[in-house]
């Protein structure tokens, strides 16, 4: 399988859209996220407002990064943990090697982080003899699978449980091969069992961050299993994988973001676990983590502040924009061929890799607008994609004939007696095409929209000639 | 330049802050410690009794299950009695925290609990909450060396003991017991939220309850709290 | 029957009709259907006749400089009139909320692109928020469906006008779709730029709409009625549309990509 890339967007979304069990997972993703949302927000009269301060909360935040980042980073180092600066995904990667290779680790289990994600770490760990365990279950399937996440919240949204069985029979060796693997109990057991064992043996556990909260030096992450707990309590030495904008001020301003998150996310009220983590354990404790360290990543984001852009560091990652966007649904994630797919992923990417790399993503949305209607954050994402469409427009990004068109088009209708004149021609030979059947099944240069409906006929004759026509009638 | 120094400084720039004579760190700092609130729900303020409803109903809606008692002496026998339902085995492994310590556990012969924290293959747990949130049915619980971590999460069966009168409207009034606690600026090393048991939709987006964590969260208001 | 006047629309104000590119090209059925509605509400209806496009398709490709050349020619052609109407959320929308958007920066424009913006509307939420009409008299035996365009429902707000409208037609009932608020798949250049995806977001559209049961479809933006009558027609489904304009004004063409007879097939 060739490596999936933005740059193949068009290929892999043709692809996805003929893969029958993909669609049928769809299927399921579709109605469900989308009417819990829904329920959460009406059950809550103060969610639009809330929404409100979550904005106001993070602008403020953004706007005084630096100052937050160094207030979190003074109350890590007070409390006994460690802050690690990564320009880039490479300098994180060695990072975490070091730490690992410092604790002897020979596994690590991983808790769910899209930042980890970004850092591309299990291949890296892999070949540096260190094993990751990834203990989201969803993650965990798709680490068997050998697939990215295809979601930023439920990563294996995209695989059948017929498949997580195939999975589990391959990798799970030394169980009985007859097992019955029917049903999700029986795969839910076993993955528990399976990663019982890999959470007791770890050396260091890795997990992310949801928020980290300059008040208290604390980070947070959130789940509904639990694995994220078990992840940073158990092994000897928790790392923290995070980017920039993850800080916020204070509990009170975490706590208004997380009235949004779970609601936004699943419909839920709350996610089962929140767990606020600061330092290492004290003095006393019988568990938890011996050392505490955080690695802050910024991956070009620092570029984006100040512009447009910053608006998308808002983003409390609660996958609502993916659930409701019609061609995420139609898609699903693999097929933008980046880690952020979705409508986020559209404008993070192009940041991230550069327009010249992503530029099909912000182009591939009907601007409907549904992104940004239930983006708990209210980031403005077509706007942000028209962003990166004119980032790539002035930087001539896109392909010749494209901008020819568009700017013999713009032309046209900045002279409207001329167009119209043109236009004259154009619909008359159409309406006489279709005149027999109302539309036309085919059209010289418009196989795009040909190729799966028809064209309706124009009824013959332009308005503005009608309309004077029948005034002078009057 | 360290990294740290180049992202800081790129920051600074684009952002301005030269420019802002100081008053973004005014700002900064006047709101970190100023902890002040955001829009609170109404959904949880209400009087004593009704945060209590609130509560169960909110964790019940989260799949926990609820037991209310009016004192100390009568845990025990809700806790067998959850054993009992659910075919349990009646050794526990129990938080070593001062109130859970006031129980009277030998009112219940049966059970047998050890202060520790919880190892494999432990099947049972109680541990003792810091507070909880009427607000969406959220218990509050502390790391410490009263209260280990891994009770909360190893175990498949979570039992709770819950003071009545430690349960707020909402999550700010926790906050605020945390910082009268710790200290300004201060947490213990976890400060977990827990709602209802762990679980999973990550197969075909079907729910199922148990995936690391606890399958069962049982929690035991207890009306009254004994004087320490 | 029209409703009687609000005391905002005691006078009669003169309604620039913005026609739109598709409607100019297409179907002025549904310019005319327009103007007749707007003629009801009491206004006088112009049509200037400098004006072919709003700028949309090159503002949403990233070609910023034309769009906002094309904007200025019709904020210069529109801005003496009392309203600017137009039978469309996209194009009302891209007059309303992205004129004054594309000339944020622009001291000499910008007051100029608010000012329009601010009197600019689509054509349901016209009639029934500013001119108050709360009934119509028309007539269509129609099983309806109405599919809200994602313009007029997030930018113009426009959902309870056409359905309130729609309930004085005699002989029209309406069933709501299970899902009217999720796009079609038009998105202007992006059903020819990203044809597949677009042709399953439509297919699942017209199955939304078939599931109804109704013998009609109607919405209020041309483009998102192009790509589901196209669709529908290429399905060999019988199903009509039309603009919902064309409905209230009283039907007078063929439904979209069909021929003769104005009855539902049976």
């Amino acid at each position: 399988m060739t490596a999936l890339s933005p740059a193949r967007f068009k290929e892999q979304a043709a692809a996805a859209l003929k893969d029958a069990p993909l669609q049928r997972a769809l299927g399921n993703m579709r109605v469900g996220f989308i009417e819990k949302r829904r329920k959460a927000a009406e059950k809550l009269p103060e969610f639009e407002d809330l929404r409100d301060q979550g904005v106001a909360i993070k602008n403020h935040t953004l706007a005084h990064l630096d100052l937050y980042l160094e207030a979190w980073e003074k109350k890590v180092v007070e409390g006994g943990g460690h802050v690690h600066w990564a320009r880039d995904a490479e300098e994180a990667r060695q990072i975490v090697l070091g730490i690992c290779r410092s604790a002897e680790a020979r596994t690590v289990t991983k808790g769910k982080s899209m930042i980890g994600e970004e850092m591309h770490l299990n291949p890296f760990l892999e070949a540096n003899g260190i094993e990751p365990v990834e203990t989201d279950l969803g993650e965990y399937i798709i680490q068997l699978r050998h697939e990215t996440p295809s979601h930023i919240i439920a990563p294996a949204i995209h695989v059948n449980k017929e498949q997580v069985a195939d999975a589990f029979r391959e990798h799970h060796t030394g169980l009985p091969p007859d097992r019955p693997l029917d049903e999700g109990p029986d795969l839910l057991a076993e993955a528990r069992t399976q990663l019982r064992d890999r959470f007791i043996a770890a050396d260091v556990g890795i997990t992310g961050a949801n928020f980290l909260v300059a008040e208290t030096g604390s980070s947070i992450i959130v789940t509904n299993e639990g694995n994220g707990d078990l992840t940073q309590t158990l092994p000897r030495v928790h790392i923290v994988l995070a980017s920039l904008e993850k800080v916020v001020p204070t509990l009170e301003d975490a706590t208004t973001l997380m009235r949004l998150l779970a609601r936004s996310a699943t419909g839920q009220e709350m996610s089962v676990y929140t767990t606020v983590s600061t330092g290492p354990r004290r003095d006393g404790d019988p568990d938890g983590p011996e050392e505490y360290h955080v690695v802050l990543l910024d991956n070009g984001r620092s570029a984006l502040y100040g512009t447009e852009f910053q608006e998308v560091f808002r983003c409390i990652r609660c996958g609502a924009c993916l659930n409701h966007c019609p061609v995420y649904g139609a898609i699903g994630g693999h097929a933008y061929g980046t880690v952020y797919p979705g409508p986020i992923g559209k404008v993070l990417s192009p940041a991230l890799m550069g327009i010249d790399k992503a530029g099909a993503l912000p182009n591939a949305s009907s601007f409907c607008g549904r992104c940004e209607e239930v983006c708990p954050m209210r980031i403005p994402l077509p706007k942000l994609m028209r962003h990166w469409r004119e980032a790539e427009f002035s930087g001539k990004h896109n392909p010749a004939p494209v901008r020819w068109g568009l700017g013999l088009w713009a032309w046209a209708v900045r002279r409207p007696a001329l167009y119209r004149f043109g236009a004259r021609f154009a619909i008359a030979g159409m309406a006489f095409l279709g005149r027999k059947r109302g539309h036309l099944r085919s059209l010289p240069l418009a196989g795009g929209w040909t190729a799966h409906r028809n064209l309706p006929a124009p009824q013959g004759g332009v308005f503005h000639d009608l309309w004077r026509k029948q005034r002078k009638r009057r | 330049m360290s990294s740290r120094d180049a992202i800081l400084g790129a920051l600074r720039q684009r952002l301005d802050r030269d420019a802002d004579g100081g008053k973004g760190a005014e700002a900064v700092a006047e709101r970190l410690s100023a902890h002040r609130h955001n829009l609170i729900p109404q959904r949880g303020q209400r009087d004593r009794a009704g945060r209590i409803d609130l509560f169960e109903d909110y964790a019940a809606g989260a799949d926990a299950t609820v037991a209310r008692v009016a004192s100390a002496g009568d845990v025990p026998a809700a806790v067998a009695d959850f054993l009992k339902r659910h075919n349990l085995p009646a050794n526990l492994v129990r938080a070593p925290d001062a109130e859970l310590d006031a129980i009277p556990w030998d009112s219940q012969p049966t059970l047998t609990l050890e202060a520790r924290k919880a190892e494999e293959p432990d099947a049972v747990s109680v541990t003792a909450a810091f507070g909880a949130v009427a607000e969406t049915g959220t218990l509050v619980t502390v790391s410490g060396d009263d209260n280990p971590t891994t009770l909360n999460f190893l175990p498949e069966n979570h039992i709770v003991v819950l003071w009545a009168d430690r349960i707020s409207g909402d999550y700010e009034a926790q906050w605020s017991a945390l910082r009268a606690r710790y200290g300004d600026g201060a947490l213990p090393r976890t400060v977990t939220l827990v709602t209802g048991p762990s679980r999973s939709a990550d197969i075909e987006q079907t729910l199922q309850l148990g995936a690391h964590g606890p399958r069962r969260l049982h929690i035991v208001i207890v009306d009254e709290r004994p004087e320490p | 029957m029209l409703a009687p006047p609000t005391a905002s629309a005691a006078e009669s104000p003169t309604v620039a009709l913005f026609v739109t590119c598709l409607v100019d090209l297409f179907r002025p059925s549904v310019g005319f259907a327009a103007a007749k509605l707007l003629e009801q509400s009491g206004c006088r209806v112009e049509v200037p006749s400098a004006q072919a496009c709003c700028g949309q398709p090159g503002y949403n490709s990233g070609d910023r400089r034309s769009a906002q050349a094309i904007a200025k020619g019709v904020i210069a052609a529109f801005e003496g009139y009392d309203y600017v109407v137009a039978p469309s959320g996209s194009c009302g929308g891209m007059i309303a909320k992205h004129y004054p958007e594309l000339f944020a920066d622009d001291p000499a424009w910008r007051p100029r692109a608010e000012a329009l913006a601010a009197k600019t509307h689509e054509l349901l939420a016209f009639l029934v928020d500013v001119r108050g009409m709360t009934a119509i008299e028309s007539r269509l035996e129609a099983v309806c469906t109405y599919h809200d365009s994602c313009s007029s429902l997030r930018e113009m707000k426009v959902q309870a006008q056409p359905r309130r409208l729609l309930q004085s037609v005699e002989g029209l009932a309406l069933r709501e779709l299970d899902t009217p608020e999720v796009c079609c798949g038009f998105g202007g250049a992006f059903c020819v730029k990203y044809p597949d995806i677009s042709n399953a977001m439509v297919a699942d559209k017209t199955a939304d709409i078939t599931a109804t049961g109704a013998d009609t479809v109607l919405a209020g933006d041309l483009g998102c009625l192009m790509n589901i009558a196209g669709k529908l027609s290429r399905e060999g489904s019988a199903i009509r549309a039309w603009h919902v304009a064309e409905v209230l004004a009283g039907v007078e063409a063929p439904p979209i990509a069909q021929t003769g007879a104005l009855e539902p097939a049976r």
